[in-house]
């Protein structure tokens, strides 16, 4: 049988990073992506710009180089901030802080695209009926908006998603231990890295097939609404 | 924070080498991607699962799993075994350049099969029957019909395909390629100029990105020219 020579619980906890890296991220990444498609359909001009800007340069340039300026740049950023205050010790920021900014930024600029397709979806009549309801604007959108835009863009995001999980084996360059970085511990205690690295591989698989699973049923249950009739 | 982007013009050469080996692993990569990706397109598409069962697993598992597995998988996967050391191969599988390749092309054509599939089945039903009533074979409704109609659908997606390989490109720095990824961070270990470095290369990599798009842009109006006669209006009969 497979032989994992006690890696195993290793790369288990591996996947339990993983997980909580591309959980962390998606959370970031919505809420980025909500803010950027509602800058981009806002009448506001500046805020257009800065939501083109935001999503055309993280869309041009690689998740890898990403993950790595926020990684050796947020220490100098941040150090920088800081002595402003007065405050001149050595500031670091972790692996794991650095993906989820790094992987969310991504995340978000890909899904305010998305985003942007869904609420230009919901027909006009659905906000004229909720103002003329004599709804808050903020209520419209949470009570009405929102719901309707989930379900046109959950298999866009699902995708997105699943991008996801696949880039945060990109932390592990930067030190994160996750997955990946655990195959290549093990890869040079035992010399064997076509077994740790299939067995890696297999694991990111199981993970893509249970997310699929996932945004299935989330599907049907935001259009549990659509099905009847 | 005080940024020194001289920096960035002294080490400008070598970035620029960075560039070249970065373009010759997507342009290499991408060509040998569409054709190892054409017949297993072709063959995903059959209704025959014995014929489409294989490309199905090829396709899912080379976008299920990260591509910085596969080429980990390529570079030191290899090297376990005694056979693929004692081969022939193995002058190739030493190289990470030719591993990198490997793995992307791998890569790259499983994603482009789907978008090749994709727009075969986009051809309506119609344009097939004609060909059928035309009696025209198989092989010649594919020249002749469907695969030049299928390259004008695919156009975009594809461009798309080539953007992300371009930054896929970037993982080829973790198996000590000198690319333009690979480049910065070597500049970087030298001068520690992170952000400077970084920056640098992100805005090429960006202007790389824009020259696609803008080249698939033209090239897509003169695939899809003809279409452009459906602008003009044609007055209905009666």
């Amino acid at each position: 049988m497979l032989d994992l020579h006690g890696f195993g619980d290793q790369l288990l906890q591996g996947a339990s990073i993983t997980i909580q890296l591309a959980l962390s991220s998606l959370a970031v990444g919505l809420i980025l992506g909500l803010l950027g498609a509602s800058a981009k359909l806002s009448n506001i001009k500046p805020l257009q710009w800065i939501a083109n800007f935001y999503t055309t340069i993280i869309r041009g340039v690689p998740e890898l180089l990403t993950v790595l300026i926020i990684y050796f740049g947020a220490t100098t950023v941040l150090m920088s901030i800081a002595s402003v205050f007065g405050y001149d010790e050595y500031i670091e920021i972790g692996p794991f802080a650095a993906g989820v900014t790094a992987l969310g930024l991504t995340f978000g600029a890909y899904a305010t695209e998305v985003f942007r397709g869904a609420l230009q979806a919901i027909p006009k009549g659905q906000h004229e009926a909720a103002i003329v309801l004599g709804m808050h604007p903020r209520r419209k959108f949470f009570r009405i908006i929102l719901p309707q835009v989930w379900r046109v863009a959950l298999p866009g995001i699902g995708n997105l998603f699943l991008v996801l999980l696949k880039d945060t084996a990109l932390v592990s360059v930067v030190g994160l231990e996750d997955i990946m970085r655990k195959a290549n511990v093990a890869v040079s205690n035992t010399k064997e890295p076509f077994l740790f690295y299939l067995v890696a591989a297999f694991m990111y698989l199981a993970l893509t097939i249970v997310s699929m699973a996932v945004v299935h049923y989330l599907e049907k249950r935001a259009s549990r609404g659509l099905t009847r009739g | 924070m005080e940024l020194d982007f001289s920096v960035v013009i002294e080490y400008f050469p070598r970035l620029l080498s960075g560039t070249w080996m970065t373009m010759k692993l997507v342009i290499l990569s991408i060509v040998l991607g569409a054709i190892v990706a054409l017949p297993i397109a072709l063959a995903r598409i059959s209704k025959n699962p014995l014929i489409s069962g294989g490309p199905f697993a090829f396709i899912f598992f080379f976008r299920g799993t990260p591509l910085l597995v596969q080429i980990f998988l390529v570079y030191y996967g290899a090297s376990q075994f005694e056979v693929v050391r004692e081969s022939f191969i193995w002058p190739v599988l030493r190289e990470p350049f030719w591993c990198a390749i490997i793995a992307f092309t791998l890569n790259t054509s499983a994603y482009t099969a789907e978008i090749f599939r994709g727009a075969i089945q986009a051809i309506p039903e119609g344009e097939v029957e004609a060909c059928k009533v035309m009696g025209m074979t198989k092989v010649q409704m594919y020249r002749r019909i469907l695969l030049p109609r299928a390259f004008g659908i695919v156009l975009p997606a594809y461009g798309n395909e080539i953007i992300l390989m371009l930054k896929a490109s970037a993982l080829a720095s973790t198996i000590t390629l000198l690319d333009l990824t690979g480049m910065a961070r070597t500049i970087i270990a030298r001068t520690y100029t992170p952000i400077e470095i970084f920056l640098a290369a992100g805005a090429i990599y960006l202007v790389i990105s824009i020259a696609v798009i803008y080249i698939f842009r033209l090239v897509e109006k003169r695939q899809n020219r003809y279409l452009g006669t459906l602008s003009i209006k044609v007055p209905d009969k009666g």
